[in-house]
């Protein structure tokens, strides 16, 4: 069945209620444990991969924070006896592209690449070495080491980075959510090899591996690759790597971070959710009207359209393996920092109070279902639901029964919902720019 | 981030990021999918591209018109404008067209670059028509209020503070194109100097709204699950009415030939030096006779356009004495083409130190050319590219969007791929020899200054911080 067709039932699905699955997935596991999945289409000419585990910046220590990040970095820099500049022009001979990305919780490579048969053999050889093989070079982490360690120290210059970097310590404390992923100066400087190492092999195990495939190839096709790029890959024998709970937060906390930019850089959160929480739909639709609908949100209105106080204001929540952070954002300048901030709270507490109107939340929904196509129009997007889907072990229906989770929240489920989740008074609001809410003592030279 | 209204195509930004997509924008589809194409006898033109892979629409509005039809005193107009077009028409209120598209399970964008003004709808296919009809009426009906110029100007400084005033590389992006330009506007920055957006009236965006907005100087681009001729019939249903107005004479402009390199520092604050190096290069102007603008493509695509290529394996991997490099051409253009090399050094080195690194990459190709290999590389790289840009339909409008603003038909898509690929090593040779000297340079260097709490003081002479 072609693309055409699915998105086509989906369009009907849509309006017509639950019909047939939208996005026929195929779910399987490897000989070694790695979970599958898989969307066959042949449309266009190429195939996306991605191979990820639970190896994001969540499984560093405090110690060695930045770990994560930098074995992730270093797998294409060496592999089986090829050096970095052999693997890349290998992949670059035949237009292929390779991805590596490091987040909170997942890790892993992807792979982008024409389907026809000499292009991909070649990619999927490369990509499979440079998985199960690395060789993490001496000499390349160490240089590597010093390029990130200039690249902190230049973010570390920027509101937007000194914002979101207090705004999680604030917000996470000693959870590892509260772990910049690319480590700090300090710690990256006293990791070794053997640190990536032992992170490699505690972290990229088989068992844990989640395989996305979205192309052209054939079912039988995919499971040999899956196969190929998780066999001999890392095996321990301790169970998953846990992950500690995220305890609320017992007070709100206000923090204000000098610096000389024109803009105060805000933002303003709490723990959320996680995935898969029954929560999840009333957040997710209360929060588009909240502050995740672009244009039509209810921050955007208070701060952009009425008044001009910011270019951008946005609210969403970000579901992880453990509660991720529900976070409001916006720069405005300066001297205006302790008028946006009042905007934005009063914003929250009357939403949190009285929830959307009947009308707000008839035109979220019309949004939401009714973009729905819009979510999986490409390969592209569809791998990326794939590998979401898989990592966070989501019910294979996800995309199939997400409209109709959509359309039976109602106020009283979303008032509920933020009355439980989201406390105003329990908010950790960062502000980078001015030294207090006092225009008059920002501006003092 | 949920924000419209963004310039996504200032060419500044484009020049700092990465290369290969200013490459390639040069490539493009062989197009498997049928692009057809009509013109109203309004003179406006419509150019669609059915891709049936799912039920989505997107639809695409350019207005031949940017920051290079500005004047001065009035820097900033286009972008303004731009975000003037969702505040309102004789008969929809403030902010209701981003309501009723959203209500629709739609999403609006829009952009303006030094080149062109364009805005975007993507939808399910079946609400074309609520995407044309409302487009058409903001052509010709839009309300341009004193009280919604008076917010939303507020709005366009904010973004000039965020994208610019707070970002040291953007000032030195603006720092260089002010001193590389004199008499050419692209010189001026596309979100408009800050003094004067805090003096912009309603009536300039009016003004500007009056000679502009037709349907003569406006490119409708629709890509996606549609049938081109019910689309025309919508088209002419909703913009046909709309009458054709002489446009205003455009000047040429013409940049007067550079007579020495030109040398620029802005001091902000950052803890890594930044060096832009950027030569004056011809744009494509005849997609069939031209091959220069090929062989700067494969130049910038030899220097930066893989991991292994030229500056990142020998400056970054090998020397080590950056951070990080990049390279780019601005060959899609209206006006001046740019070729840039870019340096971060690395900690402990100095900009002069990655400049003559720069330098000498230069003189080793000027010297002794590319190998076939390198060659083929790239190139292999930009025919894989034409398939995976198949995947986006937004690319695909963007494509022959820019490509047709810059008066480059998009009929000749596969042209340029053909054309790509038949560029020589001895070419790439040839264009280095003669675009890389230092007669038509231009530099600029980030000097760091140390982040303290205090408000900077003044400018320094000779560059335009913008505060």
């Amino acid at each position: 069945m072609g693309v055409e067709r699915w998105l086509i039932g989906l369009l009907v699905l849509a309006l017509a209620g639950p019909a047939a699955a939208i996005l026929p997935i195929q779910h399987w596991q490897t000989a070694g444990g790695a979970r599958v999945y898989f969307v066959e289409n042949h449309d266009l000419p190429m195939l996306d991969l991605s191979v990820e585990f639970p190896a994001g910046a969540a499984y560093d220590s405090a110690e060695k924070s930045g770990a994560a990040s930098l074995t992730n970095g270093l797998l294409r820099l060496g592999a089986d006896g090829m050096n970095e500049d052999e693997i890349a022009r290998g992949l670059a001979d035949i237009g292929a592209q390779l991805g590596a990305s490091s987040g909170t919780d997942r890790a892993g490579l992807s792979l982008r690449t024409l389907s026809s048969a000499r292009e991909r053999r070649q990619a999927l050889d490369t990509f499979a070495r440079i998985l199960r093989n690395p060789s993490f070079p001496q000499d390349v982490i160490e240089r590597e080491k010093v390029r990130l360690i200039g690249a902190l120290k230049e973010a570390d210059t920027k509101p937007s980075t000194i914002v979101g970097v207090n705004f999680y310590r604030l917000v996470y404390r000693d959870h590892p959510y509260a772990l910049r992923s690319s480590g700090e100066v300090a710690t990256v400087e006293t990791l070794t090899r053997d640190d990536l190492v032992s992170f490699y092999q505690r972290y990229y195990d088989r068992r844990y591996a989640v395989v996305a495939l979205m192309g052209d190839i054939t079912r039988g096709e995919a499971e040999a690759i899956a196969e190929e790029v998780t066999r001999d890959l890392p095996q321990g024998n301790g169970a998953e790597p846990p992950l500690p709970a995220v305890s609320r937060l017992d007070a709100g906390v206000r923090r204000f971070i000098a610096h000389p930019a024109s803009q105060a850089h805000i933002l303003i959160g709490a723990p959320g959710i996680r995935r898969g929480d029954p929560d999840y739909f009333p957040l997710y639709v209360g929060n588009h009207v909240l502050g995740g609908g672009g244009f039509v949100s209810r921050i955007i209105e208070e701060v952009r359209q009425k008044r001009g106080l910011a270019y951008s204001a946005y609210s969403y929540f970000s579901p992880l393996k453990r509660a991720g952070p529900f976070v409001i954002g916006m720069q405005t300048k300066r001297e205006q920092a302790g008028e946006a901030l009042r905007v934005v709270d009063s914003t929250l507490r009357e939403f949190v109070t009285n929830g959307p109107t009947e009308e707000e939340l008839g035109a979220t929904k019309r949004n939401i279902i009714g973009s729905f196509p819009l979510r999986i129009d490409s390969n592209r997007k569809i791998h990326g639901y794939l590998a979401l889907i898989g990592f966070y072990r989501l019910p294979l229906s996800y995309l199939e029964d997400f409209a109709e989770n959509v359309e039976r929240v109602t106020i009283a489920d979303i008032k509920d919902a933020f009355a439980r989740r989201v406390d105003p008074e329990r908010m950790v609001t960062v502000v980078v720019g001015p030294q207090s809410e006092q225009p008059a003592a920002a501006a003092a030279r | 981030m949920p924000m419209s209204n963004v310039p996504i195509s200032n060419v500044i930004m484009r020049a700092a990021c990465l290369l290969v997509a200013a490459a390639l924008i040069a490539l493009s589809p062989a197009t498997q999918a049928s692009t057809e194409e009509n013109r109203l006898a309004n003179g406006m033109r419509v150019v669609v591209k059915t891709d049936r892979r799912a039920p989505v629409v997107v639809v695409m509005l350019w207005y031949k018109v940017g920051s290079v039809d500005e004047v001065n005193g009035v820097t900033g107009v286009a972008h303004a404008l731009e975000h003037m077009m969702f505040k309102g028409t004789k008969s929809i209120k403030a902010g209701e067209f981003s309501r009723i598209i959203s209500a629709a399970g739609g999403r609006e964008n829009a952009f303006t670059s030094h080149d062109a003004t364009g805005y975007v709808e993507t939808l399910q296919s079946s609400q074309l028509e609520l995407a044309l009809k409302l487009e058409a009426d903001r052509m010709n009906n839009l309300v341009l209020s004193p009280e919604e110029f008076s917010k939303e100007i507020k709005v366009v400084m904010e973004e000039r503070r965020w994208r610019t005033e707070d970002r040291p590389r953007s000032l030195v992006f603006e720092a260089l194109k002010a001193t590389a330009l004199t008499a050419h506007p692209y010189r001026r920055p596309v979100i408009g100097w800050m003094s004067d957006l805090e003096t912009m009236t309603v009536n300039d965006a009016a003004d500007f709204y009056r000679r502009w907005y037709a349907p003569n100087n406006a490119l409708l681009v629709v890509v996606g699950d549609v049938e081109p001729r019910e689309v025309f019939a919508l088209v002419e249903k909703y913009f046909g009415p709309i009458p054709a107005r002489a446009l205003p004479v455009r000047k040429p402009q013409t940049e007067p030939v550079q007579r020495g390199a030109r040398r620029v520092t802005v001091k902000a604050p950052a803890e890594l030096p930044y060096v832009v190096m950027a030569f004056r290069a011809p744009p494509l102007r005849d997609a069939e006779r031209d091959w220069e603008p090929y062989a700067l493509d494969m130049l910038a695509a030899v220097l930066d356009g893989n991991e292994a290529a030229r500056l990142n394996r020998t400056l970054v991997r090998g020397e080590r004495v950056a951070n990080s490099v990049g390279a780019s051409y601005d060959g899609i253009a209206r006006g001046p083409g740019l070729f840039y090399l870019i340096a971060i050094p690395t900690r402990g080195r100095t900009a002069a130190e990655v400049e003559s690194a720069l330098r000498r990459e230069m003189a080793k190709i000027i010297e002794e050319g590319v190998t076939e290999e390198e060659l083929n590389r790239v190139k292999a790289q930009a025919i894989a590219a034409q398939v995976y840009q198949r995947d986006s339909m937004s690319f695909q409008a963007q494509q022959i969007g820019s490509l047709e603003m810059a008066g480059v038909p998009h009929s000749t898509i596969d042209v340029q791929l053909k054309k790509l690929r038949e560029v020589t090593p001895e070419q790439v040779r040839k264009v280095a020899r003669k675009y890389f000297r230092d007669e038509a340079l231009t530099i600029v260097q980030l000097a760091p200054q140390p982040l303290s709490t205090r408000r900077p003081v003044a400018p320094p002479a000779g560059v335009r911080h913008g505060r």
